[in-house]
């Protein structure tokens, strides 16, 4: 039991897919224009980590090592078609914003790298945990860049005015999701030397 | 020897997929085009009466998207031979649209030739590719203002040597999976009405020529397959190779636009690697505070990069 409250912690902070790993930057910068459209996708993601980590770690082993990859994809790509679907009929409007990142989920880095690294070789339980936590990481990433960039930029928060005028509003165009990401990552880095007394080493960026 | 075998190959590839393309532009109806600003030019191929041709009630003009709103027409002429009209409108044309004319009660020398007509406007083909294609390379480029292809964006761009062998790999098996992609979805998945199925077939089609491109590689040319080792499995798990199939499926492109897209795309991805990693090779002497070392400060760079490319918003003059 600990060890699953430690898989799901260790995805949430410190081994956060965006921040730390750096995976699946394309989504982290295209859709977190707001936080509704960032939880959107986020939750869409947490789905299809969950789903396709407890496939992969049920049928590993009829899986052949050499034809994992694309097992993998179709396994991604079958929870992707099936969310795909669903999603439409919840929320229609933000389904159609976030339209072509939910399809493109299917090439994230960060769920294929997690069934490589993880659910191909742990039972079950432990693979339900890892994915949890790490699409939990991930939605609260977008959602943090979201809060950030909605707030700067719009002066809202959810869709609410809260500041009444827009403060900065190079945040919501293109330009400002590379900032607050750039910036996110350097208070992460601050924040561990301060904690730890040492830089960490930057990270690979693929 | 096993080179010619793989040239023979491909020159048979790319001639079928011109066969396919040559066949699907040859089921093009009725067409008018654009003359000024204001005016649409419709060929009736026949000489047409002159007085049916000059009630405006005969003819009726709306873009493709909403049929439900007509544009007021103002005037018609017909010219000397009388086979070709000229519609004048009140207002000034949306030529980036396209727009459909319905004539009624085609009558010839005073008999009833036609009920009715339909033609559909719209600009020039190589007007459309060349505007999609300007889109996809530097008006709406991929990496800077559509957020695509990050991942392998940061990962490559740290040497100009890779940079370019990256943009060059990528622009050929992106050109060669829209063109594929387009055929399989047109002719396969919309005639079964699969096309929920879109993403895991596309998904495939790019993993089959990324695996191609590794084969004729290794034969081919091992000099450049030991450079680009790494990174050409990588190209699957790039979001515009996807995006791009996907793009010209929602929009229903032609073989042509989509062949536009993929190559636009390709070269608007080198081009953004090249620039990238000649910015990363200066930042490699710079004294960067510690905290931004890596990824920070290249987020920041390209931020600014982003910025630099809405100045190309201007460019779009289609």
């Amino acid at each position: 039991m600990n060890r699953n409250v430690q898989l799901l912690w260790n995805g949430l902070i410190p081994e956060n897919p965006i921040f730390r790993l750096a995976l699946s930057l394309c989504p982290a910068v295209a859709v977190t224009t707001s936080i509704k459209n960032g939880l959107m996708l986020g939750l869409a993601v947490l789905f299809v980590q969950v789903c396709s980590s407890c496939t992969v770690s049920i049928f590993k082993s009829y899986i052949h090592p050499r034809i994992r990859i694309p097992a993998y994809v179709i396994i991604i790509a079958l929870w992707v078609t099936v969310i795909d679907m669903i999603l439409p009929v919840i929320s229609p409007d933000v389904y159609k914003e976030v339209k072509l990142f939910i399809a493109l989920i299917v090439v994230f880095a960060i769920i294929i790298s997690r069934l490589e690294l993880f659910a191909s070789k742990e039972p079950f339980v432990p693979s339900f945990f890892d994915g949890a936590g790490m699409g939990a990481g991930f939605c609260f990433g977008l959602v943090l860049i979201g809060a950030i960039r909605e707030f700067f930029g719009a002066g809202q928060i959810y869709g609410y005015d809260v500041l009444g005028f827009k403060p900065l509003l190079v945040m919501i165009l293109p330009a400002g999701g590379f900032f607050v990401i750039g910036f996110i990552m350097a208070t992460f880095n601050w924040l561990e030397y301060k904690i730890t007394g040492k830089l960490p080493k930057s990270g690979g960026g693929h | 020897m096993s080179i010619n075998k793989h040239l023979v190959t491909i020159a048979l590839a790319v001639a079928l997929s011109f066969l396919i393309c040559g066949s699907a532009l040859a089921q093009a109806t009725e067409t008018g085009s654009f003359k000024k600003d204001k005016e649409i030019e419709i060929n009736f191929g026949v000489p047409v009466d002159e007085d049916w041709a000059q009630n405006t009630a005969n003819f009726s003009a709306y873009e493709k998207p909403d049929p439900d709103i007509k544009i007021p027409i103002e005037s018609v002429t017909l010219d000397a031979r009388k086979t070709v009209a000229t519609l004048k409108f009140k207002d000034a044309l949306n030529t980036s649209s396209d727009y459909i004319v319905e004539a009624k009660d085609v009558t010839s020398g005073g008999k009833l030739l036609k009920n009715r007509v339909e033609f559909s406007v719209k600009k020039g083909e190589a007007q459309v590719l060349f505007g999609v294609f300007l889109g996809a390379m530097l008006i709406n480029n991929f990496v800077f203002t559509q957020y695509l292809g990050l991942c392998i964006f940061f990962g490559v761009s740290q040497k100009k040597e890779t940079a370019i062998g990256m943009g060059i790999t990528f622009t050929t098996v992106m050109v060669s999976s829209a063109i594929m992609c387009w055929a399989l979805f047109s002719y396969v998945l919309q005639t079964l009405h699969l096309d929920f199925l879109r993403i895991i077939v596309f998904i495939g089609t790019v993993a089959i020529f990324v695996q191609a491109m590794d084969t004729i590689l290794r034969k081919v040319n091992p000099y450049l397959f030991k450079k680009l080792g790494v990174y050409l499995v990588l190209i699957v798990t790039n979001c515009i190779i996807l995006a791009v199939p996907l793009k010209n499926a929602d929009s229903g492109n032609g073989p042509f636009a989509s062949l536009t897209l993929g190559l636009g795309a390709g070269i608007g991805f080198a081009l953004a690697l090249f620039l990238m990693s000649c910015v990363r090779e200066k930042l490699e002497v710079c004294r960067v505070p510690a905290t931004f070392q890596g990824l920070p400060i290249a987020f920041i760079v390209t931020g600014l990069f982003a910025l630099a490319f809405l100045g190309f918003s201007g460019l779009a003059i289609f």
